[in-house]
């Protein structure tokens, strides 16, 4: 069933990330310390914390219709250090996740960024069942990747060879093509668990006015 | 600095490897950006320990990157690990062996996840039963791959032949390490030596001649951020939280970068080169970057094997200068030649980083 913005927080009590998440934070501050996207972005995980144990629902649709739960690079150091084992990651992951299942995710910049997300992570798992593919990554794209990227992409099938990999043949090895059947499993699978009715709902609620 | 205490805390966090007989789970980010690592791997593994392991042509991604961008729930992550099993099942093996870090962190989640929520095990076998008509059982032990090769360390050293000391002043090489966040700060348990003190990658440094330095910044990311690495516009994301490490790292001049995850040693190599040319800063001596490499190209460098076979030439920084210092042969004309010995040219020069 969709999750309404009346029964947030019901939704989110079943959400084993959440359960696992908050374990009554004390507003200490050591995951904003720690946190790598707190040091760059307008980003507070405590704060974020305190917001979520308050269970507000009005302040919790706010929150998922904010830039605010985009900002964190999900490296989940704020796990190892919280001394009272709270997990500022997996409660930002539930978020992001009932965010995207309403559709308030499209109602922020960063949120709304999710399109490329899809577009590129999900779309190269639906075609080549890798998440990352040499054929799709062009230097325009990715500047950072530096010359030796674009050497490596025009003589890719004789380096890979040269480096023992198995560049788009049949059978085992590194960046073998997957075949056809592996791929029709894989999709089956993401078909059968949401992912495809997740990638169509990023379009649909990225195109609505 | 006395670490006598902080190897005693070490000794509390013991994790079981297997001996022999591997599954082999590869990595969608080392296969595109460092391939010749994960063959690497499969080589020691084969014709230097004498271990079985199989490569399976049916794996596929785990959807790790897609589950940490939030594109996928965790109920399709589960589903496509509980496929890999699958696999794994069908050629008897029990030992699954993961080479990348994102992997490592997503099997563990899933395998923690079904023993402290049972009901998610019954639904993944569910799905994946109406998705591909498959069963599944768990693995006995899943291990990320450096741990196997820390495992073996002292075997590799003793089939050395360099060590990890420079050749002119007859000193280790000061080595900084960095380990992926996902390989033990979501699980402590599951990695060597926990997520504050790992020792998978200092082990194998101390065990091959060099010497590992501790900075401020040792355990800061490296700054991937998932979505914000794959989003053009919040790549200064990863680029800033790089900048992060090399400046704290650079006051205590490394001689090297070991990592053991397919996305740091990237942006590590990367982002120099970017830093170099936005900034002028450059962080090796003489206007070069500071190498950063794998653990199977360190293991491969020790042990002899072709530099360029361990696709040292795929790095932005070059590797040669620590190659000089260990006193390593290359021959630098190999470097750019294709399969068949052809010519393929050669990658431009960055305007500033300096390169071989």
């Amino acid at each position: 069933m969709k999750p309404e913005s009346k029964n947030i927080k019901e939704v989110l009590e079943k959400d084993i990330l959440f359960i696992e998440g908050l374990n009554g934070c004390i507003n200490c501050g050591t995951c904003t310390a720690i946190c790598p996207a707190a040091k760059f972005f307008d980003y507070d995980p405590r704060q974020l914390m305190d917001t979520v144990q308050s269970m507000n629902n009005d302040e919790l649709i706010e929150l998922l219709k904010s830039d605010i739960i985009w900002y964190c690079g999900q490296c989940l150091s704020c796990k190892t250090r919280c001394p009272r084992n709270n997990v500022p990651g997996f409660i930002i992951t539930a978020l992001r996740r009932l965010s995207q299942d309403i559709g308030y995710f499209a109602q922020s910049a960063e949120g709304r960024k999710q399109l490329t997300v899809k577009r590129i992570v999900g779309e190269n798992i639906i075609k080549y069942g890798y998440c990352v593919y040499i054929d799709e990554i062009e230097l325009n794209g990715h500047p950072e990747q530096g010359p030796v990227w674009q050497w490596y992409k025009n003589n890719a099938a004789s380096i890979l060879k040269k480096l023992g990999a198995n560049y788009k043949g049949s059978g085992e090895g590194t960046l073998r093509e997957i075949s056809e059947s592996d791929l029709a499993e894989l999709n089956s699978i993401l078909k059968e668990t949401g992912a495809l009715e997740k990638f169509d709902n990023i379009e649909r609620y990225c195109h609505e006015d | 600095m006395k670490i006598d205490g902080k190897q005693n805390i070490w000794k509390e966090y013991q994790k079981e490897i297997p001996d022999d007989n591997y599954y082999y789970a590869r990595s969608c980010i080392r296969q595109n950006f460092f391939p010749a690592s994960e063959e690497t791997f499969l080589k020691i593994i084969k014709e230097v320990l004498g271990k079985n392991i199989y490569d399976d042509a049916h794996q596929t991604t785990c959807t790790g990157i897609a589950y940490h961008s939030d594109l996928v729930s965790f109920d399709t992550t589960m589903t496509v690990v509980a496929r890999q099993f699958s696999l794994m099942n069908n050629v008897q093996l029990k030992n699954f062996v993961i080479s990348c870090v994102t992997s490592f962190g997503i099997y563990s989640e899933a395998m923690e996840t079904w023993k402290n929520f049972p009901e998610t095990l019954e639904k993944t076998k569910e799905h994946l039963k109406n998705a591909t008509g498959r069963d599944f059982t768990s693995p006995e032990i899943i291990a990320h791959t450096s741990d196997i090769i820390y495992k073996y360390r002292e075997q590799i050293k003793e089939k050395a032949k360099f060590h990890l000391v420079n050749k002119n002043t007859g000193k280790p090489l000061r080595v900084v390490e960095h380990i992926g966040c996902h390989y033990a700060k979501i699980f402590p348990s599951k990695g060597i030596g926990g997520a504050e003190f790992p020792s998978v990658l200092s082990g194998m440094i101390e065990s091959w001649g060099g010497e590992i330095i501790d900075y401020p910044e040792r355990r800061h990311c490296c700054g991937f951020g998932f979505r914000h690495y794959i989003i053009k516009e919040n790549r200064g994301y990863s680029l800033s939280n790089t900048k992060v490490k090399f400046d704290s790292m650079e006051p205590y001049k490394p001689d090297f970068v070991i990592t053991n995850c397919p996305g740091c040693t990237f942006f590590m190599d990367r982002w120099q080169y970017v830093i170099a040319e936005m900034d002028n800063k450059t962080y090796g001596e003489n206007g070069f970057g500071i190498p950063v490499l794998t653990y199977e190209e360190v293991a491969g460098l020790v042990l002899g094997f072709t530099p360029y076979t361990l696709g040292l030439q795929l790095h932005q920084v070059s590797i040669e200068p620590l190659m000089d210092k260990i006193g390593i042969p290359y021959d630098i004309n190999e470097k750019y030649l294709g399969f068949e010995n052809e010519e393929i040219g050669r990658p431009e020069k960055p305007k500033v980083l300096q390169v071989i």
